[in-house]
């Protein structure tokens, strides 16, 4: 579904990204773990061009988004992101978060899309707070409506950038309890996080990156128990 | 008694001639009437001007790499306008650009226009900074277009913490057309200085000022009622 062909990012001279090569299946749940600083972010970010890449190629669905003729805001309907900060629109209500883009980019009615919005609102126990505001909510509410957002849109694939991050502690649960339900039902998912227990549980596979690049890659079960790279190892021995 | 009479007898004479003898008052009241259609329909060239050249800017600033040129030459407008004295402008306009046009107003109108601009510009500029870049991104990762998120998502964040601003603009705007005069035009200002060189007292600056003064405190006090109406619907 995603191929990543020698990804390169720089800020400013600075090699952040170092040429990955990665293949994203259909129905994998793909986990990206890794020190800050090592790259993690910026290589989720780059999937759907929100960082411009500055060398290599991304291929989704066939296409290759790097290319400059590509409608990147066509391909950007399929795959759904959630962000740390949640990022939720704070003149919007809940319900208008969720149509605005489904409406605005004429892919469903008001109707359809209302509809649709209950419906997942309703899924994740929060059909109450339909007309509340962003910051009337709890920050666990607010990111699980951002994902609610982003499955509006019906899209193949989800990224997921540390979405537990900014979360209070008691809240990161019912983040990763709609994840967990989210993998169950199929979709593809590409995570950067810190909770090495939703990687263990959920994941079809664990990367390890640091200084830009992948430099281990497993199913979790080897990944946790049998680490062969000694940055992997240090890296869990402080984590775990 | 006497002496009181005495002392206020010369002030209302002034007075009397520098407001109701010759209907002089209606002099006022067109002076006014010209100062804040200038003022007002500057403005709204100052807003369509301003706001070009933010988006322009900010979304030059976002990395957009195609719109050089046009971030060049707004580059060039923002330092020619605000490098240079308003009166100097107006002069340049109404002497080279607008030479065949007589009637100054227009002129004024397009001068202050251009020259509210620049300074709109900014405004709207720290406005639309002031939303978190967070916005902008969940915007085009849903696959909204850079256009549709700053008209649907920013903007209308943005427009709180502008229209204070915004109202100030106008406020300056108001004085600074008092300058109008350079060109010929018969503003507040003018008409109140034609009357006291023709009268020969000088109580006719006055009513201008009280004028201009009421107007300001005026403006200032439906400002804050407006500031208080935002920050009350403020759902961040």
């Amino acid at each position: 579904m995603i191929t990543v062909k020698n990804l390169q990012k720089a800020f400013h001279g600075n090699q952040v990204l170092k040429g990955i090569n990665e293949t994203i299946e259909k129905g994998e749940k793909v986990v990206v773990i890794g020190p800050s600083g090592s790259g993690k972010s910026t290589f989720l970010r780059c999937l759907n061009r929100l960082e411009e890449p500055t060398g290599g190629e991304i291929w989704f669905e066939g296409v290759n988004i790097t290319d400059k003729k590509c409608d990147i805001n066509r391909l950007r309907q399929k795959m759904g992101m959630v962000f740390q900060q949640f990022n939720l629109f704070a003149h919007l209500t809940v319900r208008e978060n969720i149509t605005l883009a489904p409406v605005q980019l004429k892919l469903m009615t008001q109707e359809q899309a209302n509809q649709k919005a209950m419906e997942l609102l309703q899924r994740i126990g929060l059909s109450d707070k339909a007309d509340s505001y962003p910051n009337q909510l709890s920050g666990g509410q607010q990111q699980r409506i951002a994902i609610v957002r982003a499955l509006a849109m019906n899209p193949d694939v989800m990224l997921f950038d540390e979405p537990t991050s900014a979360l209070d502690p008691e809240m990161v649960g019912e983040v990763l309890e709609l994840m967990k339900q989210l993998a169950e039902d199929g979709m593809t998912m590409v995570v950067v996080t810190h909770e090495m227990g939703f990687a263990r549980e959920v994941a079809t596979r664990v990367l390890f990156m640091d200084g830009g690049q992948i430099l281990e890659q497993n199913n979790p079960q080897e990944f946790f128990s049998n680490p062969q790279n000694p940055r992997l190892k240090d890296f869990l021995s402080k984590v775990l | 008694m006497n002496d009181l009479m005495n002392y206020f007898e010369p002030i209302m004479r002034n007075w009397y001639i520098a407001v109701i003898a010759e209907d002089r008052w209606k002099q006022y009241l067109e002076g006014l009437g010209r100062t804040l259609l200038i003022a007002f329909c500057a403005t709204l060239i100052g807003i369509a001007i301003g706001l070009v050249v933010a988006v322009i800017k900010v979304s030059a600033a976002n990395g957009n790499k195609g719109i050089r040129p046009l971030v060049w030459l707004c580059d060039l407008y923002l330092t020619v306008i605000r490098g240079t004295p308003v009166v100097v402008q107006l002069l340049i306009l109404y002497t080279t650009v607008f030479a065949a046009m007589t009637n100054g107003t227009p002129v004024a109108i397009i001068g202050f226009g251009l020259n509210s601009g620049a300074y709109v510009a900014e405004i709207f500029r720290s406005g639309i900074m002031s939303i978190p870049r967070g916005q902008m991104e969940a915007g085009r990762s849903l696959g909204l277009t850079s256009g549709m998120t700053m008209r649907l998502i920013i903007l209308p964040q943005a427009i709180k913490n502008i229209l204070p601003a915004l109202f100030n603009e106008f406020i300056t705007l108001l004085k600074e057309t008092s300058v109008a005069g350079y060109i010929a035009v018969r503003d507040l200002t003018k008409v109140a200085d034609g009357i006291k060189g023709r009268a020969f007292v000088s109580e006719p600056l006055f009513v201008a000022a009280i004028i201009y003064l009421v107007l300001v405190v005026g403006m200032t006090q439906v400002q804050k009622r407006l500031e208080r109406r935002l920050a009350k619907g403020d759902h961040r």
